[in-house]
């Protein structure tokens, strides 16, 4: 079981969690190792909070937001994603493998990629 | 229309989905209800469907909180085990009679514990299940029932059949609940309209041993599949043969059973849903048994809803769910194997047989014999196929002044038709019944809420099984007893439905017991059910905020069904982290907004007229905005309706009444250029063709923008001066063109930019009204030859009587398949069509002297523009994207607005008119009322820590911050800080996302949960 990465996925509340909810109506399976914190946008995850993951243990931090153009908020898809350059730079900082952060977009309808996300993730990182 | 007393209560009889939404939006607008079932439950048809199309959402999963809402409303009266026995009076007052049945148990005393059904010796065959497996004599109709009490089948009971027998139940009852001397009473109840919804009963093949149905157990009924396919249904969702239980690798649907049929069933009418409900079945069963073949036999393929094409296309291509058009020979059992022998004519005439473990005969819909004698005391007309009879523009109106109709009782139909026909006969009520608005409702009393600021964390957890959704693969006691370490709680308990009526009271009682302060619910997802256990809380006394959620069933059980040990440690996990957020907790209040009691309505077509003229007629002022200087929209380019009424003539009458209306004020040539506000509170900013501008105020709206027939770029069209588009036919025949008046061969092509890649959709419209203008030609001169050329002819419903009428006629209906579409070649004056003949197998050359193109039906081009101004979706085709495809079909994810008509999906005038009934009441919810509460979801200053560097002002995509600069001690440097416009902030929380100094978060993610949340994510 140990050997099963921790990833914490940030979902938010209008696409990428309902996608997740949808993988489940579906009966998709994927790895369990996965911890979804609903927010209601992408753009209201704190670099901050991405670091702080890290630093409490886990292995992989990932941010799903709406398809890009498709934010429930207009573009806070958009700010998150011109955020996470700076969140990449701070990761090489503190001398995080860039590897354990990633953005996706997916739209409410797209469970597949949803589990597809977490599956490589998780993949990715068992590499590491 | 009297001019005597209104009564301010209405009648709806029937609790089904259509039923429930009619009394929900009565009595979110100011009427009292009283919503009589004839049955134990509220719930109809859709609480025994596993899945609903073309979302493949759980059926009860969404019905759900709507049947909870109904049964705690203080304004909705359920009236359980009753039939109406008369109406007198007239519109406006009537006087219903109702016989009740016992129960013979006391609703008062049942806490609905089960041990009567435990201790009951008594089995019989269970309709919940559509018979199969058993039930008990006393019983509760579904699990997540509501009214949640138990009752008892006097015709199954031992008891009661032989006075002095059996009795357990009433021994075991602690409650004493049951009552064997109950009796039948008879209610008179005042009310100023009826709403007729009783439903509809699936086909029984059984009489008729059709297909051999009732010979051979591995025949079996859609809905019986349904059972089978549901987790909560007799075989916990797995799919076995009845016969022997072996595992199900072919298997067959047979279609239109009962439908389409005068010879064997004496029901000619299309049921309308049964081909979307077998690919729904067959995909899904596809999912339940990996490699499981599925065929499905049909005669046309009837997928004309929206997303129904390409969920068709979806099944065929990618879940492999194989179609066969054909003629059905027969169905024969193997004696030995007990599999069945399919014989059947297929497209090429070739006589085929082939072998299947299971057939599903895809039962339709039919007015079952008490609903007939409901309608004869209603004193309403039916139709020739025991419907009832409406007019297409006031589509939930009976033959009775007063009476209103919605759901499968006007005529077989779907979930989101149904829906929308109940909000629709809401919107009628309202309309006859506005000045008596708010005379009988009861005000909500509110229980004080309790101040929890000096309190200590008090943590309660409610773990759902979910039946066995979670339970099944969750150890929900291990989850439990691990709960009860976690700090600072104080209550665990478990609930087999968390979302159960019995399961929200007993909530309530616990907070109270044990003064509990923060709530744990560990189930389903918050998208669907945090509202209602919100209310919940609400009712408890405490804040709603102080509410988590713990997705154990969406994000776990389902998703790790094959690690029970992985996802109950998950389990732990989810639960800990919302204990770790809760606990962070903090109440926080909804602003409330007083609202323009105002509506808009964009579009001046039949919809939008039909919307502005009801909610004016309720009693509102009403904008009605139309960008050309005509009202009538699409509808002025029709003739008849499928029934044959007179469009203009309809029209016509419709534009009068808004012309005359004093409380609807037309802005023609003036469109919407710009939004600002939110619900009960729109500024809209018009803009004339001349570029004048100004701006109106209101409190919800309705787009019924329309659409557009598509130009054909193919079949030769604008060179071929024969080939024509139906709306220009239309026109030409009209006028007596003398082209038309002397053409003596007819050739209609279907589906011309329907139905094909880039536009996977069905115009709906277009069958019907070839086949309608085929008939008329063939009328006025019998010499003429009318072909249709079709890919499947989509009469839907009671339409189908068209479709026969025009076969009699001898009109020639030639199927074509998209790779072999139909050649159209000009030869002088003639032209040639050229298209395959499947019973001959070779081409066949038409000569024609007009070729009619069923051109399809596109959005307007400009509805992007105002999905952009009102932050509304479109869909992939372009057409306005509802809130919820099946329960919320005109409401928009934005709320106040609303949707009707064309802009949705092409529909015909009915369902049009229905839509913008509908869109009324639902919009008429919202100004009903003085004011309205805002989200709780909203940004908050951390004064100690902004320091107004403004960065958050920029990125706000509501322009919700602003800059402020305060002097707090004389002297000093006035302190920058930023303030927030809670009617204008929407929560997204990207300010908090931004924020460098901690200074700004969002009420219930605040970065303190968050961090708590991961910290407890990640301690396991």
């Amino acid at each position: 079981m140990d050997l099963e990465p921790k990833i914490i996925a940030f979902c938010c509340n209008w696409c990428s969690y309902a996608a997740a909810d949808l993988a489940g109506t579906a009966r998709m399976q994927y790895p369990v190792s996965v911890r979804i914190i609903r927010m209601m946008c992408s753009g209201m995850v704190h670099p901050e909070l991405v670091v702080e993951a890290l630093k409490m243990g886990a292995d992989a931090v990932m941010i799903l937001g709406c398809r890009l153009g498709e934010c429930h908020y207009q573009d806070g898809n958009h700010k998150a994603l011109a955020r996470s350059g700076m969140i990449i730079e701070l990761l090489d900082d503190l001398g995080y493998e860039r590897e354990r952060f990633s953005l996706h977009w997916l739209s409410s309808a797209e469970p597949l990629v949803f589990v597809n996300a977490v599956t490589e993730t998780a993949e990715r990182i068992r590499r590491l | 229309m009297t001019d005597g007393k209104k009564v301010g209560s209405v009648m709806i009889v029937g609790g089904g989905v259509a039923g429930i939404q009619a009394a929900l939006d009565l009595a979110d607008s100011g009427f009292y209800v009283y919503l009589v079932e004839k049955a134990g439950a509220i719930g109809g048809t859709m609480v025994q469907l596993d899945k609903t199309f073309p979302t493949n959402d759980c059926s009860m999963c969404i019905i759900a909180p709507k049947l909870v809402e109904c049964g705690r409303h203080l304004n909705i009266h359920l009236l359980t085990l009753c039939e109406v026995t008369g109406i007198i009076g007239v519109a406006g007052d009537f006087a219903v009679t109702l016989r009740q049945s016992p129960r013979y148990v006391d609703m008062n005393k049942c806490i609905a514990c089960g041990v009567c059904t435990d201790n009951c010796p008594k089995k019989i065959d269970n309709d919940y299940n559509a018979g199969i497996g058993k039930r008990r004599a006393i019983y509760l109709r579904y699990p997540q029932a509501v009214p949640l009490k138990y009752q008892i089948d006097p015709a199954a009971c031992i008891r009661l059949q032989k006075p002095g027998a059996c009795g357990f139940c009433e021994k075991v009852c602690d409650a004493g609940a049951i009552n064997f001397t109950d009796v039948e009473k008879i209610h008179r109840i005042n009310v100023g309209a009826v709403i007729l919804a009783p439903g509809f009963e699936v086909f029984d093949p059984r009489p008729s041993e059709m297909w051999g149905y009732g010979s051979n157990v591995n025949i079996i009924t859609s809905l019986q599949l349904e059972r089978y396919l549901s987790t909560s249904g007799p075989t916990e969702g797995h799919l076995k043969r009845p016969l022997d239980g072996k595992p199900v690798r072919k298997m067959a649907f047979l279609q239109c059973v009962g439908s389409r049929d005068e010879n064997l069933c004496g029901n000619g009418y299309c049921s309308s849903v049964c081909c979307m409900s077998a690919i729904k079945e067959a995909v899904l069963a596809k999912e339940h048994v990996p490699g499981l073949q599925t065929s499905i036999f049909y005669m046309d393929m009837r997928t004309h809803g929206k997303g129904f094409d390409q969920y068709l296309e979806q099944a065929r291509r990618e879940a492999g769910v194989r179609f066969v058009r054909c003629r059905m020979g027969g169905v024969e059992t193997d004696e030995e194997s007990g599999d069945l022998r399919l014989r059947y004519v297929n497209e090429n005439g070739r006589q085929i047989e082939d072998f299947f473990d299971l057939v599903v005969l895809a039962v339709g819909m039919q007015t079952p014999k008490q609903v007939l004698d409901l309608a004869r005391v209603a004193d309403i007309r039916l139709t020739a196929d025991n419907f009832a009879a409406t007019s297409d523009f006031a589509p939930v109106k009976t033959s009775r002044e007063g009476i209103f109709t919605c759901g499968a009782i006007a005529g077989p139909k779907d979930i989101p038709q149904s829906v929308v026909e109940g909000s629709a006969a809401a919107a009628a009520v309202a309309e006859l019944l506005a000045p008596a608005r708010g005379e009988m409702t009861i005000l909500p009393t509110f229980s004080e809420e309790r101040d929890i600021s000096g309190e200590e964390v008090r943590i309660g957890i409610f773990i759902c099984h979910c039946g066995t959704n979670i339970a099944g693969v969750v150890d929900v006691k291990d989850l439990a007893e691990y709960s009860v370490t976690l700090p600072d709680v104080v209550h665990v308990e478990r609930k087999l439905f968390s979302c159960s009526q019995d399961s929200q009271e007993s909530i309530i009682q616990l907070i109270g017991e044990h003064r509990l302060n923060r709530i744990v619910i560990a189930a389903c997802t918050p998208r669907t059910h945090e509202p209602l256990f919100r209310e919940t809380l609400k009712v408890a006394g405490l804040n709603e905020c102080l509410l988590e959620m713990a997705n154990i069933r969406n994000q776990n059980s389902w998703v790790h069904g094959n690690n029970p040990v992985g996802a109950t440690n998950k389990a732990k996990d989810l639960v800990r982290m919302a204990v770790a957020k809760v606990t962070f907790g903090e109440a926080s209040h909804a602003t409330t907004m007083p609202v323009v009691q105002k509506g808009l309505v964009i579009g001046g077509g039949v919809a939008g007229m039909t919307a502005a003229l009801n909610l004016a007629q309720q009693g509102f002022t009403v904008h009605l905005v139309e960008r050309t200087d005509t009202l009538g929209g699409n509808a002025l380019n029709l003739k008849y309706t499928w029934s044959g009424e007179h469009v203009r003539t309809q029209v016509a009458k419709l534009i009068d009444r808004v012309i005359c209306n004093e409380r609807i004020i037309i802005h023609k040539e003036w469109t919407v250029t710009e939004v600002t506000g939110f619900v009960g509170n729109f500024h809209s900013t018009l803009t004339s063709k001349n570029g004048e501008t100004k701006v109106i105020e209101y409190g919800a709206g309705i787009v019924a923008i329309g659409g557009q027939a598509a130009v054909p770029s193919e079949y030769n069209y604008g060179s071929i001066t024969g080939v024509v588009t139906s709306v220009q036919f239309d026109k030409l025949h009209e006028f007596k063109e003398k082209h038309v008046k002397l053409a003596k061969r007819f050739v209609f092509i279907q589906c011309v930019g329907s139905r094909e890649e880039g536009h996977m959709y069905c115009s709906k419209v277009c069958c019907t009204h070839a086949v309608q203008s085929a008939i008329t030609l063939k009328k006025e001169n019998p010499d003429r030859n009318v072909y249709i050329l079709y890919r499947d002819m989509r009469t839907y419903a009671q339409r189908e009587s068209l479709y026969k009428e025009a076969r009699k006629l001898g009109i020639i209906f030639i199927n074509y398949e998209m790779h072999g579409k139909p050649r159209v070649t000009g030869r002088g004056a003639e032209i040639e069509v050229e298209v395959w003949d499947h019973v001959l197998h070779q081409p066949l050359l038409i000569v024609a002297d007009m070729v009619i193109l069923a051109v399809a039906i596109r959005p307007r081009e400009d509805a992007e523009k105002i999905g952009k101004l009102y932050k509304v979706p479109v869909d992939g085709h372009g057409f306005f994207h509802e809130a919820h495809a099946k329960l919320r079909p005109v409401d928009f994810s934005t709320e106040g607005m609303f949707v009707a008509g064309l802009a949705h999906y092409p529909k015909p005038v009915e369902e049009s008119v229905a839509q913008a009934l509908a869109a009324s009441a639902r919009a008429a919810t919202i100004l009903a009322k003085p004011e309205v509460q805002l989200d709780t979801i909203k940004a908050i200053v951390d004064e100690e820590f902004c320091d107004g560097c403004a960065l958050c002002i920029d990125v706000c995509p509501y322009h919700a911050i602003t800059l402020l600069e305060q002097t707090a001690v004389a002297g000093e440097a006035p302190k920058k800080l930023v303030r927030i416009n809670v009617a204008q902030c929407k929560g997204c929380g990207i300010c908090q996302g931004t924020c460098p100094k901690r200074g700004i978060y969002v009420a219930g993610f605040t970065i303190k949960q968050v961090l708590a949340q991961l910290q407890a994510a990640l301690a396991g």
